[in-house]
């Protein structure tokens, strides 16, 4: 934690590290104060009194019909695109890794996407399957599949889900390539010799030796995914139709700016905090693991 | 490669292209929509090979937006995604690296009572926290001022935590020669930490940067006034016009301008980048 050699003084390293804690206490514990104050107090009409109301905004929160669906498709968005981007990741690093001709241009192309914001990968995705000029749009309607994601929920739903998987791509396929890089050739060359094909030598060696970095990626995917998918939600559809894409972040921002809502958001954002502290912990405990492994 | 297998090999440069195909073909789309003249963006579908107006599109978007609801240029948009991603990557590495160095080198009162203040922020983005961080920053008078859409977003431990990461791998003898040699911690740190960071400044840079320009929630509350519009919420405004079909050929022009920058800085700094998102999430 601490160096053996280290230096004196006490005036320094306070001026040190001044302006990281200004920053962090104004602009983070203040507001996370004020959310859990909020969470707990409903506001009147005129924004006037507060009254301290122990749970009842969770209570609220809780019993909505819309929030507990809120909940499900959260789920279902955030498990489906990260499942869907790692499996595509990790084709591709594998393929990435074999290849020895165009292995740099192959990875130049692959990891651009990664600078994309998200708000543009909705606007991206949802221009190709715009219902009247899109050109993956059109193409389906030629297969015979009636393409409207602007009336259809599951279809909305479904555009989301691939947007924000051509997302993170890159960022898993950087880690799979780095992880596949780091495996020892000995081993692989080992299980050749014993007659084992590239299929079987994937099975049985690389993949459990991946493993750390596939759950490692599962966690930070979950976490990216969760909070920055705002963007692609807000830029394609705005929750709609009719709640089908709300996804927990969106309703947070929603509820509080627009509905104006602020004890209902403040303990929307109470759970958030919750479950991100809980990620963050499985992903500490991991790593601390690993460290001595 | 472990043995020749020919077979193998092709199909693995097949599945490579055909995955590369998928990933660059809502670029090209875009790119190939931003060359056409507006009345081809009303015809289904929408083009797939180049068209002519590459230069006409571009130079009306950044001179003067798309013209409707009153938008800003994308040149002005582009200048304040600048501005706002420079003093975010600048920021956040400039006040992290002096506050992992108080930490990692030096023994005061509270020292970790500091720590944890700052490393509770390690994975609570901005987004979790939304609306009590607008209420403060509104409440500071900070709304439409580079300060509110910028210094909020600093505050964040993954830099620090990085930083103090790689000082407790730089070897003890380091310090002690130098303090043996007279300097005291600020020469130590400029002549000898600070050139031993380089490779970290340089990756963190790539991330910060791309982390600043791609911000989107937090303008969309901040930024009301279209002079301190980024590119990024400013494209939302352009699609999600109600009155009529957007000018699909301006407003794909506007997201590949806004897409380039920081993909260009990620191709220009890629073995940085990747060497610095490996280290800094492991």
């Amino acid at each position: 934690m601490i160096k053996r050699a280290t230096f004196r003084g006490v005036a320094l390293p306070y001026a040190l590290l001044l302006p990281q804690i200004a920053i962090t206490l104004i602009f983070f514990f203040w507001p996370a104060g004020e959310a859990l104050f909020q969470a707990v107090h409903v506001q009147d009409a005129l924004g006037l009194k507060t009254r301290f109301v122990w749970f009842e905004n969770f209570e609220r929160v809780f019993s909505d019909g819309y929030y507990l669906a809120s909940l499900r498709i959260t789920a279902v968005f955030t498990l489906a695109s990260c499942l869907l981007a790692m499996g595509f990741a990790l084709l591709l690093a594998v393929m990435a890794d074999r290849v020895i001709r165009g292995a740099g241009a192959y990875k130049t192309l692959l990891i651009w996407p990664y600078a994309v914001a998200p708000a543009l990968a909705g606007v991206l995705w949802g221009f190709m399957f715009n219902p009247t000029i899109g050109v993956v749009a059109h193409a389906l309607d030629a297969v015979g599949i009636k393409w409207n994601y602007y009336v259809d929920g599951d279809q909305a739903l479904f555009l989301v889900t691939i947007a924000a998987a051509w997302k993170y791509v890159s960022y898993s396929f950087i880690f799979f390539l780095a992880g596949l890089q780091s495996i020892p050739r000995s081993v692989i060359e080992a299980a050749a010799i014993d007659g084992a094909g590239p299929t079987k030598r994937f099975w049985t060696i690389v993949f459990p030796l991946l493993s750390p970095t596939t759950f490692f990626l599962l966690v930070l995917n979950l976490v990216h995914l969760f909070f920055e998918s705002f963007g692609i939600v807000h830029a394609l559809t705005q929750g709609g139709p009719g709640r089908a894409t709300e996804i927990l972040v969106f309703r947070v921002w929603s509820d509080g700016y627009r509905g104006q809502d602020y004890g209902g958001s403040a303990a929307q954002s109470v759970v958030l905090m919750a479950i991100v502290i809980a990620l963050t912990v499985i992903q500490f405990r991991y790593v601390e693991r690993k460290v001595h492994y | 490669m472990v043995e020749n297998r020919p077979f193998v090999t092709a199909v693995s440069h097949l599945t490579l292209v055909v995955g590369i195909g998928i990933v660059c073909l809502p670029l090209w789309i875009a790119f190939v929509a931003s060359t056409h003249d507006v009345s081809r963006m009303f015809q289904s579908p929408a083009p797939f090979w180049p068209g002519t107006h590459l230069v006409e599109n571009y130079l009306a978007v950044l001179r003067s937006g798309i013209g409707q609801s009153a938008n800003a240029p994308v040149g002005t948009m582009l200048i304040n995604s600048l501005i706002m991603a420079l003093v975010i990557a600048i920021g956040k590495i400039s006040i992290s690296i002096v506050s992992a160095y108080a930490i990692v080198y030096f023994r005061f009162p509270f020292r970790m009572g500091f720590f944890w203040i700052i490393f509770v922020t390690l994975m609570l983005p901005v987004e979790v926290r939304i609306m009590p961080t607008y209420e403060v920053v509104a409440g500071l008078g900070m709304i439409d001022t580079y300060a509110g859409l910028t210094i909020p977003l600093i505050a964040s431990a993954t830099a620090t935590f990085l930083f103090r990461q790689f000082f407790l791998t730089v070897p003890d003898e380091l310090a002690e020669a130098a303090r043996i040699d007279g300097a005291g911690p600020l020469r130590f740190f400029r002549d000898i930490l600070l050139p031993l960071s380089k490779t970290n400044i340089a990756a963190l840079f790539v991330i910060q940067f791309i982390y600043g320009w791609n911000q989107y929630l937090w303008p969309l509350l901040v930024s009301t006034k279209e002079s301190y519009y980024t590119v990024v919420m400013g494209i939302s405004r352009m699609v999600n016009v109600v009155d009529a079909a957007p000018t699909w050929n301006l407003v794909m022009a506007t997201a590949v301008l806004g897409l380039v920058p920081p993909v260009i800085v990620v191709l220009v700094m890629q073995r940085w980048f990747v060497k610095g998102l490996v280290e800094s999430e492991k």
